[in-house]
């Protein structure tokens, strides 16, 4: 077959995949990556006041003309919704818009010849209002949620600043899915490493066998197995009532509801993609180097350090990787084994998108989360492209 | 009799039901080069890792030097090792596989410099020391593993099967090398390999293995002319092995019958009458002529063309005979019937 034929093949036989990736992934990222970043209501809305409000200098109330725009533009929305969506939009940056509105639009229609804003209600006369009109009209696109999902808010003014404590904690949040993440992947490489070790040096049903209860788990729903860790970790769970037979402990430990709990759990959970690529790459290595490195003097924890890891670094950073990045997205396990100061960034991540019904924000953390786990990818491409073993 | 540099003292190695090494007797002198050959599975290797310190052995007991070892972490051996595949690490540049072990003894840095860079000279890759491993030919990655098994000046060097996964034209090439590696730094070398002719062009001594027993111990030339069992006689070379029977033996000369009734005689060797052996005789000492006192007549089968000699394989006394003959205008062709003869010291008998 020529080449000029052979390409619409290839072309069709990969597009269910295309089709797959387009439909489900690369469309679904745009849609929450552009509903973190574009605010169109307040421009639709109001489309003068932008404009009008542009060489406003925000020390006083504006003058009558840019007045006139806004009760214009507020006596032509027709469409309640719309109008809902605005004064939810503006109420969100500056709380009393509620009120303000819907007065403000009652007294507009019924006196149609009413420009003077600051006598239908007094708040008009606070710059701050005016602050948050302006910067909702100006553009489509707004910086806000980003800014809120790394606790951050512009002043009044329109400089960044650091929300006031108490109002959010998304980076307390996010800082505690590191650590636990953190955590997680220490405690797989600790446990995974050397049951790699073992299982490559074995041979024959019992590599079969070490490989299988490693792989087990991944054949069992994430919720079961959590579930199942529910059951195991409760204070008459199975290990506190075997901690407590054994007398190494006189009364149940804490094990579920709080840290320990969720980092057992999840590195359970985790541990077979620390296992399996460090297991490929241990049993790529020629198996007469150690003994090599111990004829040439090296003690057998020298040996380890000299060739043995050096020569598994791949695989420990390829399984560090997949176990900190899965571990920084996990939703579940910690809903369920952790307490209310256990929960990880995704938890907060759906309640905005499912119970609070905010997608921007949403997407924000999204957003943020993922320029969070690009950066660490770029990291470990340097890394590994430094120290890259020629083939 | 002064200790051996090298014992093993009823060393024996069982694997589950299977006995590789078998009270295994053996000593090597402090600068020999020693070569362990048979074929796979005859315990040769077992042997060089019991000497390493990467088995141990069911029972004996291993001495170097006049210090018992068996029970010694092989770090602490001082051995170098040369291994089937080099064993190079693949992380580390060809200088940092050689200065390894020096670090590891904690050689100043400025003296580990100096003395890898002698070590690389000696084995002339003194250009590559910043490769990797992975960047060198076979031949240079063995160079870089005899370099790294040397540059620490161990007591015993041993390898195994070290020139295997070589080429023939380079397999001989480092053949020449470490024997004159081994003569010019007077280094103690144990030898593993199943390759009869590398044993034969760089031993001092040669063991040969069967069944994880030695089968014969001596010189390439006692091992080859002299071989003590018909193992030892198939194994080293090529051979023709002639079943006779045993008639005499009276004072100098022995003599044995073919089955067609044709009386032969033998070298020195005390043969009971009746007794069933086979005549070693080695293709190159058989000539296709009647001048010797043993005298075979045949008829020619096949002429095999070599190059520089022909091999004339003969049917002769119901058995079969393999000759070397020199090119000649007069070489005898397919179907010639043909006088062969040896003389009785270039004939050994062995057990059938």
């Amino acid at each position: 077959m020529s080449r000029r034929r052979r390409l619409p093949v290839s072309l069709a036989l990969i597009a269910p995949l295309g089709l797959f990736l387009l439909i489900f992934f690369a469309a679904p990222l745009y849609t929450m990556m552009s509903a973190a970043v574009s605010d169109p209501i307040a421009s639709r809305a109001l489309p003068g006041v932008g404009s009008a409000l542009a060489s406003w200098d925000g020390s006083a109330a504006p003058g009558p003309d840019a007045q006139a725009v806004f009760a214009r533009d507020i006596r032509s929305i027709e469409d309640d919704q719309l109008f809902g969506d605005l004064v939810r939009r503006l109420n969100s940056a500056k709380p009393g818009f509620r009120t303000l509105m819907s007065k403000t639009r009652t007294a507009l229609r019924e006196d149609l010849k009413a420009n003077d804003l600051v006598a239908i209600d007094e708040r008009w006369s606070d710059p701050a209002y005016w602050q948050a009109v302006k910067t909702a009209t100006a553009s489509t696109f707004t910086d806000r949620n980003l800014l809120a999902a790394v606790d951050l808010e512009r002043s009044p003014a329109g400089d960044i600043q650091a929300m006031p404590a108490g109002i959010s904690a998304n980076r307390t949040t996010l800082a505690r899915t590191f650590v636990v993440s953190l955590l997680v992947t220490i405690a797989c490489l600790l446990i995974g490493f050397p049951y790699a070790m073992i299982a490559a040096s074995v041979e024959g049903w019992k590599r079969q066998l070490l490989l299988g209860a490693v792989l087990l788990p991944l054949w069992t729903s994430l919720l079961v197995r959590t579930a199942a860790w529910f059951i195991l970790l409760q204070d008459n769970g199975l290990i506190n009532s075997a901690l407590m037979a054994l007398g190494l402990s006189s009364g149940p430990v804490p094990l579920i509801f709080n840290r320990t709990g969720v980092v057992i759990a999840m590195t359970h959970v985790l541990l077979p993609f620390m296992v399996l690529p460090i297991f490929s790459v241990l049993i790529g290595i020629p198996k007469n180097l150690m003994p090599a490195a111990a004829s040439l003097g090296a003690a057998p924890i020298r040996a380890f350090w000299k060739v043995l890891l050096p020569l598994s670094m791949r695989g420990v950073v390829s399984g560090s990787l997949l176990v900190f990045m899965s571990a920084l997205g996990y939703y579940i396990t910690p809903a369920l084994i952790g307490g209310a100061q256990d929960q990880m960034i995704s938890s907060v991540i759906a309640y905005y998108a499912t119970g609070a019904a905010n997608w921007a924000m949403a997407g924000a953390l999204g957003i943020v989360l993922l320029a969070a786990t690009i950066i660490l990818y770029t990291l470990y491409l340097r890394l590994a492209s430094d120290q890259q073993v020629q083939p | 009799m002064t200790q051996p540099f090298i014992g093993f003292e009823k060393v024996s190695k069982v694997f589950g039901a299977l006995t590789v090494v078998d009270q295994l007797d053996l000593a090597i002198h402090e600068g020999e080069f020693v070569s362990m050959l048979g074929p796979s599975g005859s315990g040769k290797t077992t042997i060089l890792m019991m000497l390493a310190g990467f088995e141990a052995p069911s029972s004996g007991k291993i001495s170097v030097a006049g210090r018992q070892v068996d029970q010694l972490p092989p770090h602490k051996r001082n051995m170098g090792v040369v291994f089937q595949n080099y064993a190079l690490f693949p992380h580390m540049s060809v200088a940092d596989n050689i200065a390894f072990p020096l670090s590891m003894r904690g050689v100043a840095k400025a003296e580990s410099d100096q003395r890898v860079r002698r070590a690389l000279d000696m084995v002339q890759l003194g250009a590559l020391s910043d490769r990797r491993p992975s960047q060198l030919s076979g031949g240079q990655q063995q160079r870089v593993a005899l370099a790294r098994a040397l540059v620490f000046e161990p007591q015993v060097v041993l390898m195994d099967e070290p020139l295997g996964a070589l080429d023939k034209k380079l397999r001989e090439q480092m053949q020449l090398d470490i024997r004159d590696l081994h003569r010019r730094l007077g280094l103690t070398i144990v030898f593993v390999t199943h390759d009869q002719s590398e044993a034969l062009t760089m031993s001092d001594r040669i063991a040969v293995f069967n069944r994880g027993k030695i089968e014969q111990i001596g010189t390439p030339n006692e091992i080859y002319d002299h071989p003590a069992t018909r193992f030892v006689a198939e194994f080293i070379g090529e051979t023709n092995l002639i079943h006779a029977t045993a008639e005499a033996a009276d004072g100098e000369v022995s003599r044995v019958v073919l089955a067609n009734g044709q009386s032969l005689s033998v070298g020195r060797k005390a043969l009971k009458p009746g007794e069933q052996v086979c005549l070693s005789v080695r293709p190159e000492r058989i000539k296709p002529s009647g001048t010797q006192e043993n005298r075979i007549a045949g008829t020619v089968r096949d002429v095999v063309y070599h190059g520089d000699h022909l091999r004339l394989i003969v049917d002769a006394a119901g058995q079969t005979v393999v000759l070397r003959s020199e090119r000649s205008e007069a070489a005898p062709t397919i179907g010639d019937g043909i006088e062969m003869s040896f003389s009785p010291r270039d004939c050994w008998v062995v057990a059938r």
